[in-house]
């Protein structure tokens, strides 16, 4: 079964997530692809205590998870690739490369970004990374919860010919 | 047990606000509205602070519970899902000081009963607590 959702979201496993688009999914698979994360024991212990028993927690770094993206794709439950963060994002993308759409969930409030949405504030470079997955093909769209209008990245971002879409678009979410 | 936690209420005297003893933290206006709720029905809302998650990173979130929690002394928290960004902030604090103690699934009774448990120790006003939020969970009718 194709994977449901590639999600970026600097909270990782949390409420929007496990139950807010983990319930209407019938999510039963998250694959956590997060370099730090991958590597302590402590993290991964932590983030499993958050989720029901019923859904499976997978840890991976960007390379197990480029490698294991096959074995993901093919798993025959719901599943959701959660990264926190645009780069880990775009890394993963560029080494699978048939990954067509990416969710933006949650990037908060942090020095050095700038305010987009609500929940959306990039830095210079993450902007820059999500205007190469756009112009790469990616469709790319900021969504918290599943009952919010999917905003396209483009609006977001203020590139041409969506940018009128922005602010009516986060007025709905 | 139904100690006051303003103090003995028998000598007619005004009560002093207690001393907060809790964070409640969660998603949404949830904090803002459950300790409204203890304040409405027992007068002592003070006994917690509330702190939402909205807008906030995990790292801000933490970042609130830790101040808070530094400049009232506080080492109970209450929080709403099991899985929520308050609860991974919590439980982050936990593994630096052992002695923190966090109640997940928050309902009203639990914190109501948490008000007048102010004599206990907050490990057994937290037990308590829970026992008798769980206890309050109920479903009737089966039509």
């Amino acid at each position: 079964m194709p994977i449901d959702l590639y999600r970026i979201d600097d909270r990782l496993i949390h409420g929007q997530v496990v139950v807010g688009w983990g319930q209407p999914l019938d999510i039963r698979l998250i694959i956590l692809v997060d370099n730090a994360v991958a590597c302590c024991d402590w993290e991964q212990d932590l983030y499993r205590m958050g989720v029901p028993p019923e859904m499976e927690l997978v840890f991976a770094d960007v390379a197990t998870a480029v490698r294991d993206h096959p074995k993901f794709a093919s798993d025959p439950r719901h599943s959701i690739v959660l990264t926190g963060d645009v780069a880990t994002m775009h890394a993963l993308l560029s080494g699978v490369g048939t990954i067509r759409h990416v969710n933006v969930g949650g990037l908060h409030h942090r020095p050095g970004r700038t305010q987009k949405m609500r929940y959306v504030f990039v830095s210079p470079e993450e902007e820059k990374e999500l205007r190469e997955l756009i112009a790469s093909g990616v469709k790319v769209t900021a969504q918290d919860v599943p009952g919010a209008r999917a905003v396209p990245m483009e609006a977001v971002l203020g590139i041409a010919d969506a940018a009128d879409d922005s602010g009516s678009a986060e007025r709905s979410a | 047990m139904t100690s006051s936690p303003g103090g003995d209420p028998s000598g007619g005297e005004v009560q002093t606000p207690p001393a907060p003893r809790a964070i409640v933290a969660g998603h949404g206006t949830f904090p803002q509205g459950i300790v409204s709720a203890v304040e409405q029905i027992t007068g002592f809302g003070n006994v917690f602070i509330p702190l939402s998650n909205s807008g906030l990173s995990g790292e801000d979130i933490e970042g609130r519970i830790r101040e808070h929690a530094k400049s009232s002394g506080i080492s109970v928290f209450f929080t709403d899902l099991p899985a929520g960004s308050a609860t991974i902030a919590v439980r982050r604090m936990m593994r630096e000081d052992p002695s923190l103690i966090l109640v997940t699934g928050t309902n009203l009774a639990t914190l109501l009963e948490f008000v007048f448990r102010g004599e206990e120790s907050p490990a057994d006003a937290a037990r308590h607590s829970v026992e008798k939020g769980r206890a309050a969970l109920d479903t009737q009718g089966n039509r």
